[in-house]
């Protein structure tokens, strides 16, 4: 028997408590949607897991208007401090039902139980966590006295880490005093809905936090509604360009975090053990469906072909499989639509010529699967080279000089993220500075923490999550520097020069928030 | 018998050289009063084009500058101005038709404008970074970075100080800008490209062109290799035109602003980008 031969583990889903079917969340109570309900699948059997509904435009409508309300009347004249509470009773009671949540996540999802269990829940509970102690705080943001929450922020987030991604939504847009509606993605509806259950236990004011379900239509007219003062969006590049071109002139406030296409530069001076662990966690941890997933390998000319060795050779120890069985490293592809977008790249990889090597693994007969593939003999024109695959799938190119890998790192009109293997400090330190590149990682990969700020430089998006950072997406700060700066209107006769006024729109914004406010009571 | 005066050919300012537009083309100044002043060049597509490649080709050199150094160069920048500040009152007043006393205190705060930023060339990462307590063996840093090329429409009523409250904000983090000055108030700017020309500041770091802003924004607000775009002076234009266009390269975009933008850091930071660096520490 080889130690790759074993017992299935698989986790009870019979701590689960669904429903057949999911409305919206509204106002505090879930509501009938008025568009046409969809299916849920589980995409590791095909199975249906639950009926969700569809926001249509007048669904849309009500939950702005519910989010606008909850602003004004409650969430508005909470003192930070109770916010804080609030966030802080939402951090206990995901930790509460964490493993109800990684069940329902790797179901919905299909990520390994593994990494729902031990990643993306602790860190959903990290999220409200830190961003709670922040609610009374936010003097200290960094934006001056007295910053402003911005109103009621439209949030659209993918399906890669549905949770996840809403607590990085969610937490510091209530923790600044914004109200917010969210639609999660179509395909990864699940988990939003228990975590609304959650708010209702957390007796969080109603309105506050508002879940519409639905596809990207429903995102459309959720992102363009005018009575929104925020949009935060995480998805596909050519859907945030859409979003920063839909939103201009309205004033709306934006935050991107879109596409990536990292580089994992390995240098032949690099710890190569840890190395070849970081490389199979930087893409194929959660099949490849991260935005700063280390898609491509760069790996110094020399080491090329130890390295690609021994890549293969750990690919090979990899399970892929049921995603809540408890010894799975790759799960199931999130849906049949991405599966063929995967399929199509890796086919184009062939055509223009890179070789492929795949993971021999049994692929199970239902479901979306796609086993751990590596293309070699890429070059930089390759669209495997290029275009976001979002799948298991990792493009090797080589360099030989630092200058050589900088200029292949930044040849690519994303700039997310980056990763440098090298046991040499000033070579990490002098390369770091180069990359064009939001989150470099050096020695490791797909490292996440709510302390740490996470965004992209060019057409990765703009505006960062998480850190005190993250705390300037949902925040107007005091008009700073004019106290201290060059004097404008101090001088006789200058009244005839152009008066200094705040950008337009700002006037308009919403009134700011007490933030020392104390005793208040919601 | 008065002397006969030497009037200036006022050109466009790129790559640190002082080209006419390649299209040739120029267009009159006149004072508030409709007297001649000038002939200005009216940069065309190409001419921003070119700006773009020179700003370009300078983002290395002077965001891989040290703060200090660039804090150095902005200041010599304020010198410089202050030497030549009658010019610099006299083409205000026969622009704008404003009394020397107002013209020389608008000066004034041009030159404070400079010294302003300047000082924070060497700072802004400190107060804009950040040391993260993430939860394991991390060692994990974020610091600001310039942006890249970014492109900005100045304030139109205001010759100097307009122009001067939108330049310093962006190029004292590192980035270089392609500005196209006030379409009726260009020969200030020209005048500030001279001082700038003799400040230390490296070519191609600030580019100044003159001429239709509605002509050229466009080709700027597109331009694949900008990175920003600085819409200060663009409240009388198509403006949402040019943010949509923007949107396709994503750009990072300050909306207009009614006369002159104030200093602040929230300017300087519109155009840089947080990189947080995480590194293992080992266990001992």
């Amino acid at each position: 028997m080889s130690f790759l031969e074993y017992a299935a583990a698989p986790e009870s889903t019979a701590l689960l408590n669904l429903r057949d079917s999911y409305g919206l969340f509204i106002d505090g109570e879930f509501v009938d949607g008025h568009g046409t309900p969809f299916s849920s699948v589980s995409p590791a059997t095909e199975k249906k897991i639950a009926e969700i509904a569809t926001a249509n435009t007048e669904d849309v409508d009500v939950a702005v208007a519910a989010a606008r309300r909850a602003y004004e009347r409650t969430w508005s004249k909470l003192s930070g401090a109770d916010r804080g509470k609030y966030l802080f009773r939402i951090a206990r009671l995901v930790q509460e039902r964490s493993r109800e949540l990684a069940v329902a996540e790797s179901l919905d999802n299909g990520k390994p139980i593994k990494e729902s269990r031990d990643v993306d829940v602790p860190l959903v509970a990290a999220w409200f966590f830190y961003y709670a102690g922040w609610a009374d705080k936010l003097d200290y943001a960094g934006l001056g006295a007295n910053p402003r929450a911005l109103g009621v922020a439209a949030q659209v987030i993918p399906w890669n880490f549905p949770l996840l991604m809403l607590a990085w939504k969610i937490a510091p847009a209530l923790a600044a005093g914004n109200t917010v509606v969210l639609k999660p993605a179509e395909t990864t509806s699940l988990t939003a809905l228990l975590f609304a259950e959650i708010l209702q236990q957390a007796d969080l004011p109603k309105g506050v936090v508002n879940i519409i379900t639905g596809d990207g239509t429903t995102g459309e007219l959720l992102v363009n509604h005018p009575d929104v003062n925020k949009v935060a969006f995480t998805g596909s590049t050519a859907v945030g360009k859409a979003i920063a071109r839909s939103t201009a002139r309205s004033g709306k406030r934006l935050t991107l975090e879109l596409g990536g296409k990292a580089a994992n530069i390995v240098f032949d001076d690099a710890p190569i053990d840890q190395a070849i662990e970081g490389i199979v966690n930087g893409i194929f941890f959660n099949q490849g469906h991260v935005c700063c997933a280390g898609s491509r390998l760069l790996v110094q000319e020399n080491i090329h072909d130890e390295v690609v060795d021994r890549l293969k050779a750990r690919l090979s120890t990899l399970r892929l499989g049921d995603p809540l069985d408890k010894n799975t490293d790759i799960g199931a592809i999130n849906s049949r639509e991405q599966l063929d977008r995967i399929r199509e790249l890796s086919d184009i990889g062939d055509a223009e010529g890179a070789e492929r090597w795949t993971a021999a693994c049994d692929i199970p007969a239902d479901g979306f699967w796609f086993a751990p593939t590596i293309f070699t003999k890429v070059s930089t024109s390759h669209r495997i080279a290029r275009e976001e695959i979002f799948g298991p799938v990792l493009s090797v190119l080589t360099f030989r000089t630092p200058a050589e890998a900088i200029a292949k790192a930044n040849n690519t009109p994303y700039g997310l993220s980056a990763g440098i293997w090298s046991d040499k400090g000033s070579k990490i330190l002098a390369v770091a500075d180069q990359l064009k590149a939001g989150v470099v990682w050096a020695n490791t990969f797909n490292r996440f923490d709510p302390a740490s700020p996470f965004g992209g430089y060019k057409e990765s998006g703009f505006g960062r999550e998480g850190g005190r950072h993250g705390l300037a997406a949902y925040l107007d700060p005091e008009a700073r520097g004019l106290s201290s700066a060059p004097a404008r209107i101090e001088t006789p006769g200058l009244s005839s020069a152009p008066a200094r006024t705040e950008t337009p729109g700002l006037s308009s914004a919403p009134a700011r928030i007490e933030t020392k406010k104390k005793g208040a009571t919601k | 018998m008065t002397r006969l005066t030497i009037p200036k050919t006022y050109k466009l300012y790129i790559g640190g050289k002082f080209p006419r537009s390649e299209s040739g083309r120029t267009y009159e100044v006149l004072s508030t009063g409709g007297a001649f002043l000038a002939n200005a060049a009216q940069a065309s597509r190409k001419d921003a084009r070119d700006a773009v490649v020179a700003a370009r080709a300078a983002v290395g050199g002077w965001s891989g500058a040290t703060g200090y150094n660039r804090g150095q160069v902005l200041y010599r920048i304020a010198e410089l101005l202050e030497g030549r500040r009658a010019q610099f009152v006299d083409e205000i007043v026969a622009g704008e038709g404003v009394s020397a006393a107002v013209a020389s205190s608008q000066v004034d705060v041009a030159i404070d404008t400079w010294i302003w930023f300047a000082g924070w060339a060497d700072k802004y990462v400190q107060v804009a970074g950040n040391g993260n307590p993430v939860s394991g063996p991390y060692f994990n840093l974020s610091t600001p970075e310039p942006s890249g090329v970014v492109a900005v429409v100045a304030p139109s009523g205001s010759s100097l100080l307009g122009l001067v409250s939108v330049i310093a904000p962006a190029v004292v983090t590192g980035n270089t800008v392609v500005v196209i000055a006030s379409e009726s108030l260009p020969l200030p700017a020209i005048s500030l490209a001279e001082v700038l020309a003799t400040s230390d500041v490296p070519g191609g770091v600030i580019n100044i062109l003159t001429g239709s802003a509605a002509e050229i924004a466009p080709w700027l607000a597109s331009h694949a290799d900008v990175n920003g775009l600085d819409l200060a002076g663009a409240e009388s234009l198509d403006w949402v035109e040019l943010q949509i266009a923007a949107a396709d390269t994503l750009k990072r975009v300050l909306a207009p602003v009614t006369g002159v933008p104030a200093p602040s850091i929230d300017r300087m930071l519109a155009f840089t980008e947080t990189k947080t660096v995480w590194h293992t520490k080992s266990l001992i």
